[in-house]
C-alpha cells in the first residue's frame, strides 16, 4: 500500500489561478480563509493508511490522479430531460441544481418560500452579500486538520446556501441535485454547501449527488449546517454518482440548546466513497440521530466516518449504519464518540450491523469512544454476518422464490435504518432505490 | 399421496435416517412418534426440502412424482407444508405481507387469481377467529418476540391459509399449555378433508387425544420400527418408547 501521499504542487498551481479569479477574492477574511487552507492542505497532504483515521481507506487513487478544477458547467448543457432521468421524482418546489459544483438557475425552482427564507447559490450570495456569510462560513468544518477539508476550503466558491429565519417552519424539503459532468480529463470539484438555521426553525434538506457518464472524478464536498435552539433539521446525503466517481463529503453539524437533527445516508453509488459525519452538540439538551445505509457492490470502497462530539450536558445520540456488501466491494465503520469534560448525563448509542454477500466482500467496523466526563452512558455494538440462511428456507418453504426470499430479508435489513427517516416522501424515494439496487443484484445473480 | 421408500439421510457426515419406508394415503392423518434423536424432525424437515440434509439412498413420491427433485418453494406450491418445530424469527418483514406473498405464489402456481390486500383481509381475518389469534399478530415481524404457543398458533394459522394437501406438523404439540394445544388441534381438525393427508410429528401422546390419528407409526434409531392404529399410542404412552426398541415383534410395514 501507498505510504506517500503528499499533496501534489499541480494543487498549489491551481489555487494560484483559482485565487485570482474567484467570486470574493476582494474579500479581505474569505482571501485569507482561503490562503490558510490551502496553506493547511500542503502541510498535511493527502491521508495515508498510517493516519488512524484513514487505517481502512487508501486515498492514493485520489492523491495520484492529476485533477484539475471541473470546467464551469463542464461545457455541458444539461437538457431538462436529462435532469429529469438523473434528479429525485418529486421535490418539485425548492430544487437547486449544481453543475460541476456550479448553480444552475436555469435547471432550479425556488420556491414559494416562506418570509425571510434564503435558499440559492453561494457565489451569488459571496457576490451581492457577503458580509452576511462571514460569521458562519468556514468557521466548523475542522479545515486544521482534516486534508479534504481544507482542499474544500481553499476551493470555496460555489454550493448551496441556506438561511431560514427564526421562527419559521419549512413544509417542503430542499432538495439539491449536484451533477457532475465530466468533460476531457479527471475533474474535481469542490460543493460548499451551508445551512443556517435560525432558533425555533424546521426542515429538510437533501443533498443528492449523481454523475454523467464519462472520465474519472472527484467530488470533495463540504456542507456545514448551524441549528438554532430548539429547531428540528433533518438532512439526508444521497451518493449515487457513476463508477467513475470519488467522493469525499464532510458533514460538519453545530447544534444549539434542545435542537434535533437527524443525518441520514444513503451511499450506493461511487467507487471510492468517504462518508464523514460530524455533529458537535454543543448546546445543553441537544439530540441527533446518525443514520445510514451503504451498499455496496463491484468493487466500491464506502468508508462511513463518524465523529459524534458531544459538547454540553443532557443531549443524546442515536447512531445507527448498516451495510450491505456484495462482489468484492468493501465497506468501512469508524464511530467515534467523544464526550467532552462538560458534557455530563450524555447518552450515546451507537450501533453497525452489516450483511457480507459475498465471500470476496470485506466490512471493517470500529467503535472508539474518549470520554472526559464522569456521569455519562455510551453504547457500542456492531455484527457482521451473513443473510440468514434458516430464515431463507423458512420463507422458501412457504412457497416464496429463493430470490423473492433474499430480496425480502435485505429489504428488511435496509428498512431497519430506512424507517427511521421521518419525512414520509424522501423515505419513499430511497426505499426506491434500493429495491432497484437489490433488483440489479438479483439479475446479476440469475446472469451467474 | 406420500410413499417413502427406503430413505436415508445424513446430517454433517452423520446417519440419521437409516432406511425410512412410510406410505400416507389421502385423508388420513398420521401420527409418527419416536423418541429424541431418533430422526423425526430430519424427516420433517427433508420432506420440506431442507438442503443441508443430504439424501443418500431411496425415493419419496408425492402425488406420483419424486419429491426430491423439487426445491422447497415448488413443493410449497405443490401443496406440501410444515408446520416448523422451531420457527424462525424474521425481524422486519410483517406477518401479513409474508401470508399474502407465500398465499399468491401459492396461487400463481395453480392458475388463480392473486389476492390484493382488500381480498385478503376477510379470508385472514376468518382464520384468526378460527385459532383464536389477535389480529396484532399481522403487523408484527414473523415470529419476532412471540411466545412459544404465539410461534406455534402462527404457524397452524399458515397452515390454514395456505391449505395445503400434505400437511406436516413438527412437534407443534410441544411446550403448548392446554388451552392453546385444545385450539390448535381444533384448527388442525378443521382441516382434515378427504383430500389431504396430516403427519403429525409428536413426542408425546397427549396432542393425539385432541388431533385423533388414523395411523401410528414408530421412528426409533432412524427406521419405522412398529406401525398400528391409535391404540399403539397409548401402548406407547403406558410403556416407554423402550418397549418398542426391544420388541422385534411389533411388525413393521413392508
Amino acid at each position: 500500500m501507498s505510504v506517500v501521499a503528499q499533496a501534489p504542487e499541480s494543487y498549489l498551481e491551481t489555487f494560484a489561478r483559482f485565487e485570482e479569479g474567484a467570486v470574493g477574492s476582494d474579500l479581505g477574511w474569505l482571501r485569507s480563509i482561503r490562503r490558510s487552507a490551502m496553506a493547511r492542505f500542503s502541510e498535511l497532504g493527502f491521508p495515508t493508511t498510517h493516519d488512524e483515521d484513514w487505517r481502512f481507506t487508501n486515498v492514493a487513487p485520489i492523491a495520484e490522479t492529476p485533477f484539475g478544477l471541473a470546467r464551469v458547467g463542464g461545457g455541458v448543457e444539461l437538457t431538462s430531460r436529462e435532469l429529469d432521468r438523473l434528479r429525485l421524482p418529486g421535490f418539485a418546489s425548492i430544487r437547486l441544481v449544481f453543475v460541476n459544483g456550479r448553480y444552475e438557475p436555469g435547471l432550479s425552482q425556488l420556491g414559494p418560500l416562506p418570509a425571510g427564507v434564503k435558499v440559492g447559490s453561494l457565489a451569488h450570495e459571496l457576490a451581492t452579500d457577503p458580509g452576511s456569510l462571514e460569521e458562519h462560513l468556514a468557521r466548523y468544518a475542522d479545515y486544521r486538520n482534516d486534508a479534504f477539508s481544507a482542499l474544500n476550503t481553499a476551493f470555496i466558491e460555489d454550493g448551496a446556501l441556506v438561511r431560514i429565519p427564526a421562527r419559521t417552519v419549512l413544509e417542503e424539503p430542499i432538495y439539491l441535485l449536484h451533477v457532475s459532468a465530466p468533460g476531457t480529463g479527471p475533474a474535481v470539484t469542490h460543493p460548499r454547501n451551508l445551512i443556517v438555521a435560525g432558533d425555533e426553525t424546521q426542515a429538510t434538506v437533501v443533498e443528492d449527488y449523481v454523475s454523467l457518464d464519462g472520465e474519472v472524478h472527484f467530488s470533495n464536498v463540504v456542507t456545514e449546517v448551524v441549528v438554532g435552539e430548539n429547531s428540528v433539521l433533518g438532512h439526508y446525503r444521497i451518493e449515487r454518482e457513476s463508477e467513475q466517481a470519488f467522493h469525499v463529503s464532510t458533514l460538519r453539524v453545530e447544534q444549539g440548546r434542545a435542537s434535533a437533527v437527524a443525518s441520514h445516508s444513503l451511499l450506493l453509488g461511487g467507487a471510492l466513497v468517504r462518508n464523514n459525519v460530524h455533529p458537535v452538540l454543543a448546546g445543553e439538551g441537544s439530540d441527533c440521530l446518525i443514520n445510514g445505509l451503504f451498499m455496496g457492490a463491484g468493487q466500491q470502497h464506502l468508508d462511513n466516518y463518524m465523529k459524534v462530539e458531544h459538547a454540553g450536558p443532557h443531549c443524546t445520540s442515536r447512531q445507527f449504519y448498516n451495510g450491505i456488501l456484495d462482489s468484492r466491494s468493501r465497506g468501512v465503520f469508524h464511530g467515534r464518540i467523544v464526550v467532552h469534560k462538560d458534557a455530563q448525563k450524555t447518552d450515546a448509542k451507537q450501533t453497525n450491523r452489516n450483511l457480507l454477500l459475498s465471500e470476496g466482500a470485506q466490512i471493517d467496523t470500529k467503535p472508539q469512544l474518549e470520554i472526559h466526563a464522569d456521569d455519562v452512558k455510551c453504547t457500542h455494538g456492531a455484527t457482521i454476518g451473513q443473510v440468514d440462511e434458516d430464515a431463507i428456507f423458512y420463507l422458501r418453504s412457504r412457497g416464496i422464490s429463493e430470490a423473492s426470499a433474499r430480496d425480502l430479508l435485505l429489504e428488511a435489513f435496509a428498512g431497519e435504518i430506512l424507517g427511521l427517516m421521518k419525512e414520509e416522501p424522501v423515505r419513499r424515494h430511497l426505499e426506491g432505490l434500493v429495491k432497484q439496487w437489490l433488483r440489479r443484484e438479483t439479475v446479476l445473480e440469475g446472469a451467474r | 399421496m406420500l410413499s417413502i421408500r427406503n430413505l436415508q439421510v445424513k446430517v454433517g457426515g452423520r446417519e440419521i435416517l437409516k432406511g425410512v419406508d412410510l406410505e400416507v394415503a389421502a385423508g388420513e392423518v398420521c401420527a409418527i412418534m419416536g423418541p429424541n434423536g431418533s430422526g423425526k424432525s430430519t424427516l420433517a424437515q427433508v420432506l420440506a426440502g431442507q438442503e443441508t440434509y443430504e439424501v443418500t439412498a431411496g425415493e419419496v413420491l408425492y402425488e406420483g412424482r419424486n419429491l426430491l427433485e423439487l426445491n422447497p418453494e415448488q413443493r410449497a406450491r405443490e401443496g406440501v407444508f410444515l408446520a416448523f418445530q422451531y420457527p424462525v424469527e424474521i425481524p422486519g418483514v410483517g406477518t401479513a405481507y409474508f401470508l399474502r406473498a407465500a398465499l399468491n405464489a401459492i396461487r400463481k402456481h395453480r392458475g388463480l387469481d392473486e389476492l390484493d390486500a382488500m381480498d385478503f383481509l376477510p379470508l385472514i381475518r376468518e382464520k384468526l377467529k378460527l385459532l383464536e389469534v389477535d389480529e396484532a399478530l399481522l403487523s408484527r415481524a414473523i415470529n419476532e418476540g412471540f411466545s412459544g404457543g404465539e410461534k406455534k398458533r402462527s404457524e397452524i394459522l399458515q397452515l390454514a391459509v395456505l391449505e395445503p394437501r400434505l400437511a406436516i406438523l413438527d412437534e407443534t404439540d410441544s411446550g403448548l399449555d392446554i388451552d392453546a394445544l385444545k385450539i390448535v388441534a381444533g384448527g388442525v381438525n378443521a382441516l382434515r378433508d378427504p383430500e389431504r393427508a396430516i403427519i403429525v410429528v409428536t413426542h408425546y401422546q397427549r396432542l393425539l387425544s385432541y388431533i385423533v390419528p388414523d395411523k401410528v407409526h414408530v421412528l426409533v434409531a432412524g427406521r419405522i420400527v412398529a406401525s398400528g392404529g391409535r391404540e399403539l399410542a397409548l401402548e406407547l404412552e403406558e410403556k416407554g418408547y423402550g418397549w418398542v426398541e426391544t420388541e422385534p415383534a411389533v411388525p413393521a410395514p413392508a
